[in-house]
């Protein structure tokens, strides 16, 4: 097979998963009492069309490139990282504080500090499941959910008229970001911020993480093959520690992000379900970091017009997580497309992300 | 016995016949007729996976109370050919042929039903349920709705001592040794009234005396007028056990015979498809300095149960010394042990003068242990990396394959061709996928790996197991040459005949101690047979 | 025995008790339910999904017929479908399992939150009532505890017994194990292993319907987005904590929701503890014993492993 012909395949299954999912979408809208195509019309102008509509849609985008990138990282590693609601509130708090208490700086630090330690933030709450999962054998997707639970009890606590509440206003939230932390409007009249070139610089630093560094080879080593990289001296739970971490600061990235470009302070509602939709990304971009761009794009594009679709036809905007399953499923199941279409063409070898089941013994390690 | 024979029929599956020899559990094979009906008949059965044509047209008859031996190397198409028969694989074409009539096996069960039973190489059994379970399961007899455990039991109990195959019914498998349960899926075969019987490389994993067992059990059943499959690649158990031989090279038969027609060499020489050395060229041995040493060493398995007890020994520069014992006898956890991937519960591993007991794994690796895995997919090599990256698996971060944290991929690549060639391994590109490579070749890679790390000791375990005899050639070639040049060389091999045929010392492993540690004349197979079946 | 019902009464340990069995009740049914699937080699986080979506199918149906055995139906058949959907995913089309719950989960807020919107007036909606069982229900401290529940925890009691006695009593049991440990070993000794798997995730989607049902048929006539809160996944690490045993896991649902009855009461006493703090509880009491029970707990050997023939 030609290496053109590959590359076509490459990109076709994606785009057949997203056309079958909101494919589904609209059987979903069908069945709840409203025209598909009247949805999906608004929708479009939603994230395109209307007023400010496109630079909206980036500014959706942002966070999913972020979050996208988290989960995609934990793949390559075999870890199924579902707590970035959890790494993303941890990041938020940390570049909130930094964000509202540090004074007396000038941006040019104040907004680097801010971010570094969002990412501090998220690297430290990412690590504990890894860590938890190298020692002893918790899997990472029970730990990292109720972590999620956890950060969101501990946000409330700390802004809900707790050491981090604004004291002027009744309502739960940090006091105003300090304008030095702030990361500045680019197009004038929009909300689209600054932390659009931090996302796309993001993505060949993460690429060339995974691709070309040591960290990156023991990563990949660990996730496709954990007994042979054990035995070739990689610390398999130091891998599993690290990976998490690295997932969780670019979670970590994403909370700061918002707060510092989006909300200007911390509120219990910063998650929002970014986190989530984040796993429909990772896995539309087949983990790649490069690919991740475009998936952000589209599920930016989804989310912002879906409010739209909410204000202008009723139906929810919950839809999207209906199109998002949808889409995970025909990516995740190729052979369910090629069954589908009776192909014989479609790569056929299933997507295998996690090995074993969610009682496993941990990973034994070498004498420490 | 003979009380349990009209519940025997009720019992068990209807295969099950009362027989001309006047035994419940003797097989009615048509051998009455003038015309003996042929047990399998298999006509012109092909079987491709992508590009590799496993079965290439095979023809095979296997008559009934005949032991029909399939001989061919790793790779020949033996296994494939033999799940065809039981179910477990598809043919692409060809004709299953049945006690005289054409058949469709598409699952076990069609097997099973028609009285197909298989020993597998790996067995197929659960370790966390008792004997009887895993020999009822898929035929179990429930009272009001509840299984009927104590009958089962029975029936298993009775089944056990007619064929002389007795074992504890009630006992988990997982506490059995390797010898009972391969009894126990012999029994699981028989429970479900098979009349051929296909035994995959059943000896594998068996001492010497255990083997010689197993071979009374065989002709036994043949006498009652069973059919068997012997598969196997060991030429010595082909002469012993078998009626009629084929023999099945790179997917084909090429040729049908009988130990009385043909000797071992022109076996050999038939199933490697060319005249094949039975010894590695070796010469005198001239051992220096002690290099690894082994004091008392001892340590535990996952479930704490001592694994290896006490084990003292000496590896020195320019000798092979051979750890031979029926797997499972502690030579895994001895070597993960020496390697850092295991704690030692006791003891004290030395490299040259150094205590590398408490080491990481790296710190072992970089102090000049080589390391050759046993199972090649689990540990050896990751088959989705690509050759050039699996041959500095465990230098990958080091000078000149990275600086600081970076990879320099040319450097990796340049060493990955040079390594391709010195090594003769047959890749198209450094760039590709291990796992496009053969079982031989990525093999050879994973030799080239630690052979090119040039370390002090080399510690390989298995260091043939799955390969073609060209790559086993090829390696052992390299582990006397190395040896020559001043390597010590610690072999784990349960096979015997690798062992004999490469190691200067033999020291035999029997339920994690050091039974006996021999050298020169002492080396001699039927000794060690017993030292590893633990008659001292 | 006078005194001892006093001390009861006055600690409040029976009301405790009480409130920890109905606490447990979703939990004990999901546990259960994962671990039928989990049992034949099918990890099934998709719980979570399965008992939201279970809870809103129940709600709606109960709520449009004026009936709650139909509503109760409906959440159980609800549980199955969405069951069935993760088995062809995981089973059929060899999706990564943890990836098929994943995707459940997500279809389940998604189905629910599209759905939701469409019926807000609940007016009228009514719950499961206690039925205090005649005799046992007088008999004191354990009476009130165990005898005056609803039909859902009851019917999550009598599944614990009899959960325990299909796993380890019966045909069925013997070889959703075998297929759990060993599915090629299953296979070459004739059991069907897809069809033995498809029955157990679908029985897994039945119990954990049930358990969905508890929050809109008995807990409270309503549905809420996301009203499950997690409890899928604690009712996992209650299953492993519980070594894959139905009693195992009914032991560690009744200590979760212990937990969660304390902190309740806490609250409810005045104690001045942050209500986040309280909330977290559970959650933080999960991870420790899913790191603690981990490394003494066996799995099904071929948990998470699809079975494909070549």
């Amino acid at each position: 097979m030609s290496a053109a012909a590959g590359w076509l395949r490459g990109l076709l299954l994606p785009l057949v998963s997203v056309l079958l999912g909101l494919l589904a979408g609209a059987v979903a809208v069908l069945l709840s009492g409203t025209s598909p195509i009247d949805a999906y019309v608004a929708l479009f102008q939603g994230a395109f069309t209307n007023t400010n509509a496109f630079p909206e849609t980036l500014v959706s985008a942002i966070p999913y490139v972020f979050l996208g990138l988290s989960v995609a990282v934990g793949f390559r590693a075999g870890l199924f990282n579902i707590g970035g609601a959890g790494q993303l509130f941890a990041g938020g708090i940390c570049a909130a504080f930094a964000g509202y208490r540090l004074t007396g700086v000038p941006a040019a630090v104040h907004l680097p500090l801010a971010l570094l330690a969002g990412m501090l933030g998220g690297f430290v709450y990412g690590a504990i499941p890894g860590l938890l999962k190298a020692r002893f054998g918790a899997h990472e997707v029970i730990t990292t959910i109720m972590l999620n639970y956890v950060a969101a009890n501990l946000t409330d606590l700390l802004v809900n008229k707790g050491p981090m509440s604004d004291p002027h206003t009744g309502s739960p939230q940090t006091p105003q970001m300090l304008l030095s932390a702030r990361l500045p409007i680019i197009v004038p009249g929009s909300r689209l911020h600054l932390g659009l070139f931090l996302a796309i610089l993001v993505v060949p630093v993460v690429w060339f993480l995974v691709e070309r560094t040591t960290i990156g080879f023991r990563i990949r080593a660990v996730g496709l093959n954990a007994g042979a990289a054990r035995a070739a001296g990689i610390s398999v739970g130091w891998t599993m520690t690290t990976v998490m971490g690295i997932s969780g600061a670019l979670a970590g990235l994403a909370g700061a992000v918002q707060v510092l470009g989006v909300s200007g302070v911390l509120t219990p509602s910063l998650s929002s379900g970014v986190a989530f939709d984040a796993i429909a990304v990772a896995l539309l971009a087949g983990s790649n970091a490069y690919a991740v761009l475009p998936a952000a794009l589209l599920f930016g594009a989804l989310k912002s017009g879906a409010s739209f679709m909410q204000l202008q036809t009723q139906v929810s905007a919950d839809l999207i997580s209906i199109v998002q399953a949808a889409v995970i499923v025909f990516v995740a199941a190729p052979l369910l497309v090629r069954w589908l279409f009776r192909l014989r063409s479609v790569p056929a070898a299933p997507v295998s992300i996690t090995e074993g089941g969610l009682g496993q013994a941990p990973p034994r390690e070498g004498v420490a | 016995m003979r009380g349990g024979g009209e519940e025997g029929d009720r019992r068990y599956p209807p295969t099950q016949r009362s027989g001309v020899l006047g035994d419940a559990y003797a097989v009615d094979t048509g051998a009455r007729d003038q015309t003996p009906v042929l047990a399998l008949g298999l006509r012109g059965i092909v079987k491709t996976y992508g590009a590799l044509r496993a079965n290439d047209g095979v023809d095979l008859t296997v008559r009934w109370g005949e032991v029909h031996a399939l001989l061919g190397e790793n790779g020949a198409g033996k296994s494939t050919l033999m799940n065809v028969v039981y179910g477990l694989t598809r043919a692409d074409e060809g004709q299953v042929i049945f006690d005289g009539q054409p058949v469709r096996v598409s699952s076990p069960t069609d097997a099973i039903r028609l009285g197909i039973g298989m020993v597998h190489q790996h067995f197929m059994l659960i370790p966390t349920l008792t004997v009887a379970e895993n020999i009822v399961l898929g035929h179990e007899t429930a009272r009001r709705g509840l299984i009927d455990l104590r009958a089962a039991c029975q029936a298993v109990t009775e089944l056990a001592a007619h064929h002389g195959l007795e074992v504890d019914a009630g006992a988990r498998v997982a506490d059995l040794s390797v010898g009972l349960q391969q009894r126990v899926e012999i029994l699981k075969a028989l429970y479900r009234g098979a009349r051929l019987l296909v035994l995959d490389e059943p000896t594998a994993v068996l001492t010497p005396p255990e083997a010689e067992r197993l071979f009374e059990v065989v002709h036994q059943l043949t006498a009652s007028g069973r059919a068997v499959i012997f598969i196997t690649h060991k030429l010595g158990e082909v002469m012993a056990v078998a009626d009629r031989i084929t023999v099945m090279r790179r997917g084909r038969v090429v040729a049908t015979t009988s130990p009385g027609e043909s000797s071992p060499s022109e076996l050999a020489r038939l199933m490697v498809g060319r005249p094949v050395l039975l010894r590695v060229e070796r010469g005198e041995a001239h051992p220096r300095d002690p290099v690894l040493r082994l004091e008392d060493l001892t340590v535990e398995d996952d479930r704490h149960q001592v694994a290896v007890d006490g084990v003292s020994l000496e590896v020195r520069a320019g000798e092979i010394v051979g750890v031979a014992g029926v797997e499972g006898n502690g030579q895994d956890h001895l070597v993960e042990a020496i390697l850092g991937l295991r704690h030692a519960r006791h003891g004290r591993v030395l490299l040259g003068s150094r205590d590398i007991t408490r080491d990481t794994t790296r710190r072992v690796l970089i102090q000049g242990v080589g390391h050759i895995p046993a199972d090649r997919h689990a540990a050896g090599a990751i088959l989705d990396l690509t050759v050039a990256d699996n041959l500095v698996l465990s230098r990958y971060d080091r000078q000149p394959f990275a600086r600081w944290l970076i990879r320099q991929l040319t450097a990796v690549l340049e060493h990955a061709r040079r390594v391709i060639s010195a090594f003769d391994i047959r890749a198209e590109s450094p760039a590709q996928p291990l796992g496009s490579l053969s079982g031989g070749n990525q093999q050879k890679v994973v030799v080239a790996r630690e052979l090119d790390g040039d370390p002090r000791v080399l510690v390989a375990s298995q260091p043939t197991r799955g390969v073609d005899v060209g790559s086993i050639e090829f390696i052992h070639q390299q582990l006397v040459r190395r040896r020559d040049e001043g390597m010590a060389v610690l072999l784990v091999s349960s096979e015997l005949d690798e062992i004999l045929s490469l190691a200067d010392r033999v020291a035999v492993m029997y339920r994690g101690r050091l039974v006996a540690l021999l050298a020169g004349d002492d080396i001699e197979s039927e000794r060690i047979g017993l030292l590893m079946a633990g008659a001292a | 025995m006078a005194g001892i019902q006093t001390w009861f009464q006055s600690a409040d340990l029976a009301g405790l008790a009480s409130a920890t069995l109905i606490a447990a009740t979703p939990l004990v049914l999901a546990a259960l339910g994962g671990l039928m699937s989990e049992r034949s080699g099918v990890v099934n986080i998709a719980l979570e999904g399965i008992m939201l979506t279970s809870a809103f199918a129940g709600f709606t149906v109960a709520f449009a017929a004026h009936n709650l055995a139909l509503g109760l139906l409906a959440s159980i058949v609800a549980g199955m479908l969405i069951a069935a959907l993760h088995a062809v995913l995981a089973i059929e089309f060899l999706v990564d399992q943890i990836v098929s719950g994943t995707v459940i989960n997500i279809l389940a807020v998604g189905l629910t939150g599209v759905f939701y919107r469409t019926q807000q007036d609940v007016q009228g909606a009514v719950i499961l009532p206690i039925w205090n069982i005649p005799v046992l229900s007088s008999i004191p401290v354990i009476g009130p505890i165990l005898f005056q529940k609803a039909l859902v925890t009851y019917l999550m009691l009598v599944l614990v017994v009899v959960v325990h006695v299909v796993l380890f009593h019966t045909v069925w049991g013997l070889r959703t194990r075998a297929c759990g440990e060993h599915p090629l070993a299953a296979d070459t000794a004739g059991v069907n292993v897809k069809a033995v798997r498809y029955l157990n995730v679908i029985a897994s989607g039945a119990l954990g319907g049930l358990g969905g049902a508890y929050f809109t048929i008995q807990q409270i006539p309503q549905f809420l987005p996301n009203m499950t809160g997690g409890r899928g996944f604690i009712a996992l690490a209650a299953m492993i904590f519980g070594k894959w045993t139905p009693f195992g896991a009914f032991g560690a649902s009744l200590f979760f929701a212990c937990a969660d009855a304390v902190a309740a009461r806490l609250q409810y006493l005045g104690v001045h503890v942050p209500i986040q703090l309280l909330g977290m509880l559970p959650y933080v009491l999960t991870i420790v014993v899913v790191a603690g029970a981990m490394g003494r707990a066996i799995a099904p050997a071929a948990v998470g492993r699809p079975y494909r023939k070549s």
